[in-house]
C-alpha cells in the first residue's frame, strides 16, 4: 500500500465522516430523514468500515476467508441496525 | 505461524505499486493470512462479536422505546462524536502510514506516525472524557433510563478498547524507535496496527448508530 492510496482513503473517510454529521445536523431541512437518512448513514459507515478491512487493516490482497469474516460483520451489524429500525416504524 | 508468513506481501515489495488490489504475492495468488499474528485476528474477531452484540442489542432496545431513544440523542454532544470519528479515522490513519514506512525500513519515519496516532487517540480520550464530564455533571448515570444505560455503557466499554489500544501504540512506538520491526519483521507492529484499525472500525458503526440514527 503506497503513502499517495493511504492519504486519498484518509480523505474518503473525513469526507464521508463529514456526509455522516450533515445528517445529523442538517438532514431534516435537506429531506434526508427516517428510513432514507438510516439507509444512507448506514451505507456510509459500510463504505468506511470496508476501506478500513481493505487499506488500513490491509486485507484487500488477503484471501477472500479474511476479508469475508470482517465484511460480513459490517453487514450482518449492518442489517441487524435495519431490521430494528424497520420494527421501530412499526 | 512463520510459514504463513513467509507467503504474504509487505508494504515494501512493491515501491510505487498503484492502489489497484493485486495480488499479493504476484504468481502465488491472495496471501493465505492477514497481515500481523493470526491469533491477533481471532481476538479482533471475538471483539467484534461482542461489539455487534452491543449494537444490536441497542438497535432493538430502541425499537421498543423509540420516543425516549430519540428525544435523549438530542442530549448528546454531536459535535464532540464526530470530531472523535475524525481523530480516530486520523489515527487509524497515521497508524497505517507508520506500517507502511517500517515495511520500507524507515523506522524514524514509521516511529513519529506512531506518535502521531498515540495522540490523535489521546485526543479522543479527551475529547469523550469532557462528554462524559458533562453527563456525569447534568447527574446522568447508568439508571437514568435506558438510552444512557446503553450510551454509557456502550461508550465506556469503546473507550477502554481505545486506552489498551494506545497502549499497544505506545509500545510499537518504543521498539520502532529502536528499529526492532523492518520488511523482514513486521509481524509485530502489523498486530498492533490491526487491533488499532478494530478500534476505529466499531467507532465507525457506533459513532452514525448512537449520535445521528433517529
Amino acid at each position: 500500500m503506497n503513502t499517495r492510496h493511504l492519504n486519498t482513503v484518509w480523505a474518503v473517510l473525513l469526507l464521508a465522516t463529514l456526509a455522516t454529521w450533515a445528517i445529523g445536523e442538517i438532514g431534516d431541512q435537506l429531506g434526508i430523514a427516517g428510513p432514507l437518512a438510516m439507509f444512507l448513514l448506514l451505507t456510509i459507515s459500510f463504505v468506511k468500515g470496508r476501506l478500513v478491512v481493505l487499506d488500513f487493516m490491509g486485507l484487500r490482497g488477503v484471501k477472500f476467508f479474511w476479508r469475508g469474516l470482517l465484511i460480513g460483520w459490517l453487514l450482518l451489524v449492518s442489517a441487524l441496525i435495519a431490521i430494528a429500525y424497520w420494527i421501530a416504524l412499526k | 505461524m512463520g510459514q504463513i508468513k513467509a507467503s504474504r506481501r509487505h508494504p515494501g515489495d512493491t515501491p510505487g505499486m498503484d492502489a489497484a488490489p493485486a495480488p499479493s504475492h504476484p504468481g502465488h495468488g491472495p496471501a493465505a493470512a492477514p497481515p500481523g499474528d493470526l491469533a491477533i485476528w481471532f481476538f479482533i474477531l471475538a471483539e467484534l462479536l461482542a461489539f455487534g452484540v452491543f449494537f444490536a442489542a441497542y438497535a432493538f432496545a430502541r425499537a421498543h422505546d423509540v420516543e425516549l431513544f430519540d428525544s435523549m440523542q438530542q442530549t448528546l454532544d454531536r459535535q464532540a462524536g464526530a470530531l472523535n470519528t475524525v481523530l480516530l479515522i486520523s489515527g487509524s490513519a497515521c497508524v497505517a502510514r507508520a506500517v507502511e514506512a517500517v515495511g520500507r525500513s524507515r523506522s524514524a519515519t514509521g516511529a513519529r506516525w506512531l506518535l502521531a496516532g498515540i495522540a490523535c487517540g489521546g485526543g479522543f480520550l479527551v475529547v469523550k472524557g469532557f462528554e462524559y464530564a458533562d453527563k456525569f455533571g447534568a447527574g446522568i448515570n447508568l439508571s437514568t433510563n435506558t438510552f444512557y444505560m446503553f450510551y454509557l455503557s456502550l461508550t465506556f466499554f469503546h473507550f477502554m478498547h481505545v486506552i489498551l489500544g494506545m497502549v499497544i501504540l505506545v509500545a510499537l512506538w518504543v521498539k520502532t524507535r529502536q528499529g526492532a520491526y523492518g520488511p523482514a519483521d513486521m509481524n509485530g507492529i502489523e498486530s498492533g496496527a490491526a487491533y488499532w484499525h478494530m478500534v476505529d472500525l466499531v467507532w465507525i458503526v457506533l459513532f452514525p448508530l448512537v449520535y445521528v440514527m433517529r
